[in-house]
C-alpha cells in the first residue's frame, strides 16, 4: 500500500524536511546552523500544536485509518506478555478479521480479542480489511465464554470499518451473530474493558464492544455509519464526508459527552503511529487501573454496573 | 362512465409501497388491480399472487390484537435533537413531518394487549415513520416494554419493520442496539417466551439486535430480512445477488428463522405458541370466532 502523508500534515512535513536539510548541510559543510535549526524546531512544534489541537472530525477519521497506525496485534505485543493466539469458531472457519487469545497483562491472565486490519494488500485480503464475517463474532463469543469459565477478564480492541456486507455473511447470519454477542456480553460474569484503537465502524464494532468500561484513543472515531456512507445517503454524494463526520459527532469528546464512553486515552501528538510505545503505555495504565477496580467487584455488581451504563444511554423528552 | 372514475381511483394514489387508498388498489408485485375492500379483508395480501403489502403499526395492531384491548405504554416519549442534526432538513422537522404523515409520535408503538385470549406485551414498528428507524426513543420504548413484560410476567411479541439505526442521532442510535439486547439478556432468564416477527423490511441495527434474539423467530412471507442492505452488498461484492437473496424463505433455508408464515395465519401461529408455553388465558375476553382456539383448553393451562 502506498503510504501518503495526510493533506493537513503537509506544513509539518515540509518544515521537518527543511530541518533535515539544514542538519545535513551543517554536518557536511561545517556551518554552525544550530540556531536556525532550533528556531525551526520550535516552529514545527508550534505548527503541530496548531494543527493537531484543532483537527476536524474528518481529519481525525483519517488518522484513525492511517495505514501506519498500530493495530490490535501491535498493541498486544507492546502491552502484554506470553500471548497465545486461539483460532476458529468451532463451526465453520477461522475469521482472521478478528483475532483473539490469552495473554498476561502484568501477571494477570486476560483474554484479549480485537479486530485486525492488514498492513499490505496481501495481508488485507487475509484479514478482509478488518471486516469480520459472522464467524469472527462467533469466535469472539467462544473466547469470551472461555474467559468466563476460567474467570479471566476480557479486553477488546476495536478497529473496523464495519461488519462485512457479503453474500456469505448474510447467508450465515451476520445480524444474528452480532445480536447474540450484544446479549451475551451484557451478562458475561467477568469484567470486560474495551478500547477503540482506530475505527469504530457501526454494528461491526459494537459486536465486540459491550464493556464495563469503554475507552477511546484520542484520535479514534466511533460511528453509527461511516462519514462516506452518511454523506452518500444524505446528499447522494460521497464528497461531503467532511461535513457528515462533523454532523454525526464521532470523536471521543462527543461520545464522552453522551455517556457512551468512560474516558479518552491520550496519544502522541499527531497519532499513535508516531510513537506506538507511548500510546501503548497509556493504554496499559488505563487497563490496569480498570481491572484493579473491576476484578474485585462481586459478579452481580459487575453485571449491573455494565447494564446501567447502557440502560442510561439515549436522549428524549417526556411530555 | 363508471370505468373512468375507477381508473381515476387507481391512478390517484401514487405512494409506492404505501397504504393503498381509494376503491381500487394495484398489486405492487403482479400489477393486478384489486378491490381495496377485498384486499383489506385479505389482511392486505394480494389474493392473486400472495404479495404481502406493508402494514403500518396501527394496521398490524388491529390485525393481531382483540378490539379495545390495547393499552399503550410510554406514549409520551418524544425525540429530541441531541446532535442538532441538519442536512437538507433539520431533524426536528423530519420528525414533525413523520408524525403528521403517520399520526404516531415515534417509529414504534408499545404496550399491553390481548391476542385471542392471551395477554401479551407487544411492540409494533411503523415503517412509514422514518423507515421504522431506531434512535433514543425507540430504544427506550423497547427497553421499557421488555422490562414491563418481565415484571408482569407477560410473553413478549415484537413485530419489526425497520431499516435499522437512525443516522440523525448518531452514536446514540447505535447504542440502542446494545441497550435493547442487554435488556433481553435479563428477560430471557425469566423463562418467558419472546417471539419476534420479522416483516418487510427488517435490516441493520434492528435485525442485529433484539429482532434476532427471540426464542422463536417468525418471518413474514416474502419479507426482506438481513444485516446489510442488498444494494450495499452488491456494490461490495460486485456480483449478482442470488435469487430470493435475503427473502424470508432464503433465511429459513439457511437456518436463520424458525418459520415463514403467511400473514393470514400469523395470529393462529402465535396462539398455538402461547398455548404450548402454558400462558394463562384472560377469561374475561370474548372468544374470537376467527381465532379457533378452544377456551376450555386455554383455561386449564398450567401457567
Amino acid at each position: 500500500m502506498h503510504i501518503k502523508e495526510l493533506e493537513f500534515e503537509k506544513p509539518i512535513i515540509e518544515l521537518e524536511k527543511r530541518i533535515q536539510e539544514l542538519k545535513s548541510s551543517s554536518s557536511d559543510e561545517g556551518f554552525d546552523l544550530s540556531k536556525e535549526i532550533k528556531d525551526l524546531e520550535e516552529k514545527v512544534n508550534d505548527k503541530k500544536m496548531e494543527i493537531f489541537r484543532n483537527i476536524t472530525a474528518w481529519q481525525r477519521t483519517q488518522i484513525a485509518r492511517h495505514p501506519k497506525r498500530p493495530y490490535t496485534l501491535d498493541y498486544i505485543g507492546l502491552i502484554m506478555e506470553d500471548f497465545i493466539e486461539l483460532h476458529g469458531d468451532r463451526t465453520f472457519y477461522d475469521d482472521l478479521a478478528i483475532v483473539g487469545g490469552i495473554a498476561s497483562l502484568d501477571e494477570r491472565t486476560v483474554v484479549v480479542i480485537g479486530h485486525q486490519k492488514g498492513r499490505d494488500t496481501k495481508e488485507n485480503l487475509k484479514r478482509n480489511f478488518g471486516m469480520a464475517n459472522p464467524e469472527g463474532y462467533r469466535k469472539a463469543l467462544r473466547l469470551m465464554k472461555f474467559a468466563e469459565k476460567f474467570s479471566f477478564p476480557v479486553i477488546t480492541f476495536i478497529d473496523t470499518p464495519g461488519a462485512y456486507p457479503g453474500i456469505g455473511a448474510e447467508e450465515r447470519g451476520q445480524a444474528c451473530a452480532i445480536a447474540t454477542n450484544l446479549k451475551e456480553m451484557a451478562s458475561l460474569t467477568v469484567p470486560i474493558v474495551t478500547v477503540v484503537i482506530g475505527e469504530g465502524g457501526s454494528g461491526g464494532a459494537l459486536g465486540i464492544s459491550i464493556g464495563n468500561y469503554i475507552y477511546m484513543l484520542e484520535y479514534s472515531v466511533y460511528y453509527v455509519c461511516s462519514p462516506e456512507a452518511c454523506s452518500s445517503i444524505l446528499w447522494r454524494d460521497v464528497s461531503k464526508a467532511t461535513i457528515a463526520a462533523e454532523l454525526q459527532g464521532i470523536t471521543g469528546k462527543d461520545l464522552l459527552k453522551f455517556g457512551v464512553i468512560d474516558g479518552i486515552i491520550p496519544e502522541t501528538l499527531g497519532g499513535s503511529h508516531k510513537n506506538p510505545e507511548e500510546t501503548a503505555k497509556n493504554i496499559k495504565t488505563t487497563l490496569k487501573k480498570a481491572f484493579e477496580e473491576l476484578c474485585s467487584m462481586p459478579t452481580e455488581k459487575l453485571i449491573s454496573q455494565r447494564y446501567e451504563k447502557y440502560r442510561k444511554i439515549g436522549e428524549y423528552s417526556t411530555i | 362512465m363508471a370505468w373512468k372514475r375507477s381508473v381515476e381511483y387507481i391512478l390517484k394514489p401514487k405512494k409506492r409501497k404505501g397504504i393503498p387508498e381509494g376503491l381500487w388498489s394495484k398489486c405492487l408485485a403482479c400489477s393486478r388491480i384489486l378491490y381495496t375492500e377485498q384486499l383489506i379483508k385479505n389482511f392486505k395480501v394480494c389474493p392473486k399472487c400472495g404479495y404481502h403489502f406493508r402494514l403500518s403499526a396501527k394496521e398490524r395492531l388491529s390485525q393481531l390484537l382483540e378490539d379495545d384491548t390495547f393499552e399503550e405504554m410510554d406514549a409520551n416519549l418524544e425525540s429530541v435533537d441531541p446532535l442538532k442534526f441538519e442536512d437538507s432538513k433539520k431533524y426536528p422537522q423530519r420528525i414533525k413531518e413523520a408524525q403528521e404523515k403517520t399520526g404516531l409520535k415515534e417509529a414504534v408503538i408499545t404496550g399491553e394487549g390481548v391476542i385471542g385470549t392471551y395477554k401479551v406485551a407487544v411492540g409494533f414498528f411503523d415503517f412509514p415513520f422514518l423507515g421504522g428507524s431506531m434512535a433514543s426513543v425507540v430504544g427506550e420504548k423497547i427497553c421499557r416494554l421488555i422490562e414491563a413484560a418481565g415484571e408482569k410476567k407477560l410473553p413478549l411479541v415484537i413485530v419489526s419493520a425497520s431499516g435499522g439505526a437512525r443516522m440523525q442521532e448518531g452514536i446514540l442510535s447505535l447504542m440502542q442496539m446494545a441497550k435493547t439486547s442487554a435488556a433481553l439478556s435479563f428477560y430471557s432468564k425469566k423463562a418467558l417466551p419472546y417471539i419476534s416477527v420479522l416483516t418487510d423490511p427488517t435490516t441493520g441495527g434492528v435485525s442485529a439486535s433484539f429482532a434476532f434474539l427471540a426464542d422463536i423467530i417468525i418471518a413474514e412471507q416474502g419479507a426482506l430480512i438481513g444485516f446489510a442492505g442488498p444494494r450495499v452488498i452488491e456494490q461490495t461484492v460486485k456480483q449478482k445477488l442470488p435469487d430470493k437473496f435475503q427473502k424470508a424463505e432464503f433465511l429459513l433455508e439457511h437456518g436463520m428463522v424458525d418459520m415463514v408464515v403467511h400473514r393470514k395465519n400469523l395470529k393462529q401461529v402465535l396462539l398455538k405458541i402461547f398455548k404450548l408455553f402454558y400462558i394463562k388465558s384472560v377469561s374475561s375476553i370474548r372468544q374470537d370466532p376467527v381465532v379457533g382456539v378452544e377456551r376450555k383448553n386455554s383455561n386449564t393451562n398450567k401457567g
